[in-house]
């Protein structure tokens, strides 16, 4: 950088139209992967060209359960697991809404795990992007749902060991239309992978797997940001459409990622609005795009 | 504004006090209910999910009450009136997310035909024991709107006010049924749509550049937009400033909390409804609500036979408490009689207004029925002693 250059404005980053600027610096701390997730979201917002005015998203409780408090769109901050529920009100009374869920694997999987299997098995209209970082982050480095065997937390001090979700397949089983994961060091996969799902209906889920450098890494002595995504580099393989069944995680072992399911099924609205229009025929009134009788 | 006639089935009908509820609603202009199957309130879904594919309404059954309370304040936010409705233990589940609804401040009903409790309780039996938990259940300091009606077509009127007092206050309004009038089927009649008066989610005219969410203006009700009309807004259970952002600190929650609250303490005169009867020259005031405010009338007549002077004071709307009308009329009558099925709830709000001025004596019953009107007869006689 030559002497006379200035410090780059925030406000000239490409994603920054994406972002709510005025509430910058942020509350992650350095090197945690949330960012990295929400960079790649806002690119592909801007890649899928979708009419921003038309996105909103929601947001649990978390360090992940901030992110809806940083984008530049219709933002919804809500409780401890009851995003997913919350987003699937927004939808239903405002069907064009591109309803978005953005929260950590804790609030999602498990106090909002329910909602999650029953989204899932409705094939419910929503992108849900789940950022699993192996832990509770906000609350200080508690076990989670998806703590590996044998990793340590903050209550699970001599290591896990209880079993942890396989996310992509709960999902899958479940009934989701399209399912995949990724870690934070896969950029422009990721991107891409949200972009394809902005465009696919149904429930969508994708899992990224990112550092907490602060707690999960230093309780386990993984070192810092950087050493956490070189293991990415050397640990996670690419395995598109591979039986979700396989992808389980275990500590510091492989991180299978890709795509594992894209398939066309009927959506929640899909399968009400056809199934009313066959029995009640040209009786039914569906709720319109913009929302229930609006009295302008 | 008037409603819209999709959803008024104008007549004389013979109605439970649950479908008279979910007419009500319809009635009222909701067009998003999200619900869990809780007897004895099953039967306003059951009845708005028959109705609701010929009206642009959606009805979803979610997985939980956990689930039904966020889906509708979700829904709220799109403009579209949105309703949950359950019973004592699904309330319960329900507190977290009506505490986010009261925070976010959005307009919605929530319906509650009591039950008998604690726990699971008695199902299927008459309760009227959720009534301190309907504005204190969720934590911390908010307060809501809640009402109570006596009858079906009460539950049919009531509920068209319920959906206009969420929008004029933006806050989640209880509406507190019980059991008995839940499924007491009586005349209920449905006017036409041209006769009924509904409140339109106000919403705000400024542009995205200038509007900010919780910004007040002389009203103390914020200006609402919607989701997907471009003001790209942010909401959030956290303690917020006007834009919607979260802000940690003691003098925020201060404005933030103190407004939430002044919204509804500053407006109690417009929300308050409260029937009164005989009341002037009173010895003893009975105040009432539910099924129990038909019972004690009962209860009433024969204290008056026996030369009782009785005067009747009937809670509508039970949240905001009529503090200032209770208080008048306790420098005036010896005692008020408060009957209730619980074990003593709304007796201790009398009590706490009436300041000593006068009595405040429960009339209890544990849930499972309605008094015996000679015990509530007994309390006044024994009052006015
Ligand atoms: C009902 C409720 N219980 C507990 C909490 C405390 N809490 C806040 S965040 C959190 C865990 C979040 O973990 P996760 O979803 O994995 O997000 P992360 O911080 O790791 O991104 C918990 C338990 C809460 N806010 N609400
Ligand atoms: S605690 Fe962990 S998850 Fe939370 S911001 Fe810090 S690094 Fe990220
Ligand atoms: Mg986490």
């Amino acid at each position: 950088m030559s002497a006379t250059a200035h410090p780059p404005n925030p406000n000239d980053h490409p994603i920054a139209p994406y972002l709510r600027m005025d509430r910058m610096p942020h509350i992650w701390c350095p090197t945690c992967g949330i960012g990295t997730v929400v960079k790649c979201f806002a690119t592909a917002l801007e890649e899928a060209d979708v009419d921003l005015d038309k996105v909103a998203i929601t947001s649990g409780i978390g360090c992940t359960g901030r992110v809806a408090g940083y984008m530049k769109l219709d933002a919804f901050h809500t409780t401890h697991g009851r995003a997913i529920p919350f987003a699937t009100g927004l939808k239903l009374a405002r069907p064009e809404l591109e309803s978005v869920v953005f929260s950590g694997d804790g609030d999602l999987s498990g106090i909002g795990g329910n909602h999650f299997i029953h989204a899932a098995r409705r094939n419910m209209d929503i992108l849900v992007i789940l950022v699993n970082n192996f832990i509770y982050g906000m609350t200080g480095g508690q076990n989670a749902p998806t703590t590996p065997i044998s990793a340590k937390s903050s209550t699970m001090p001599f290591g896990n060991f209880e079993r942890p979700f396989n996310l992509p397949h709960l999902a899958a089983s479940c009934g989701a239309s399209y399912v995949s994961r990724w870690t934070c060091l896969h950029i422009r996969r990721l991107t891409k992978c949200m972009r394809v799902a902005l465009r696919r209906k149904g429930f969508r889920f994708i899992e990224v797997i990112a550092p907490c450098s602060t707690l999960y890494s230093r309780l386990n002595r993984l070192g810092g940001g950087l050493e956490l995504m070189r293991f990415y580099h050397d640990n996670a393989t690419i395995k598109h459409g591979i039986d979700t069944r396989e992808v389980d995680i275990g500590f510091q072992d492989t991180i299978i990622c890709g795509n594992f399911v894209d398939e066309e099924k009927p959506t929640f609205l899909e399968m009400m609005n056809a199934h009313y229009g066959k029995v009640l025929g040209d009786r039914y009134v569906p709720m319109p795009a913009e929302g229930g009788w609006l009295h302008d | 504004m008037k409603t819209d006639p999709k959803g008024v089935l104008t007549g004389v009908h013979y109605l439970d006090g649950d479908y008279a509820c979910g007419e009500g609603a319809m009635a009222a202009g909701c067009r998003f209910v999200a619900g869990y199957p809780i007897t004895p309130s099953t039967e306003v879904v059951e009845r708005i999910s028959r109705r609701f594919p010929f009206m642009g309404g959606t009805f979803i059954q979610m997985e939980d009450e956990l689930a039904s309370m966020a889906a509708v304040a979700g829904a709220a936010w799109t403009g579209t009136k949105s309703m949950t409705v359950t019973s004592g233990p699904g309330f319960s589940l329900m507190m977290e997310n009506i505490g986010l609804a009261a925070m976010m401040e959005t307009p919605c009903v929530v319906v509650n035909v009591q039950r008998g409790g604690p726990s699971t309780g008695l199902p299927t039996m008459v309760g009227q024991a959720d009534m301190m938990q309907a504005r204190w259940g969720s934590h911390g300091d908010y307060k809501v709107i809640a009402m109570s009606p006596q009858s079906p077509q009460e539950a049919f009127d009531l509920t068209i006010d319920a959906f206009n007092l969420a929008e004029t206050y933006r806050v989640p309004v209880m509406f507190m049924m019980d059991e008995c009038v839940g499924h007491m089927t009586e005349k209920v009649v449905i006017p036409d749509a041209d006769e009924i008066d509904v409140v339109p989610r106000a919403l705000s005219k400024k542009t995205p550049a200038d509007y900010q969410p919780y910004a007040v203006n002389g009203r103390g009700v914020p200006e609402m937009v919607r989701a997907g009309d471009g003001y790209r807004f942010h909401t959030t259970g956290l303690t917020h400033d006007d834009r919607g952002y979260p802000e940690m600190s003691a003098e925020r929650q201060q404005i933030n909390v103190r407004r939430i609250m002044d919204k509804i303490l500053l407006n109690v005169d417009d929300i308050v409804r409260i029937e009164e009867e005989d009341v002037d020259g009173a010895e003893v005031v009975v105040v009432a609500y539910g099924i129990t405010a038909r019972v004690a009338r009962m209860g009433i007549d024969l204290a008056r036979k026996q030369g009782v002077k009785v005067g009747f004071l009937r809670l509508v709307v039970v949240w905001p408490f009529p503090e200032k009308r209770i208080r008048e009329l306790a420098a005036a009558v010896k005692a008020f009689v408060v009957p209730e099925i619980n074990l003593g709830q709304m007796v201790l709000e009398v009590e706490r207004c009436a300041a000593g001025q006068a009595k405040a004596v429960l009339v209890p019953h544990a849930g499972g029925g309605v008094h015996d009107p000679r015990v509530i007869c007994d309390a006044i006689v024994e009052a006015a002693r």
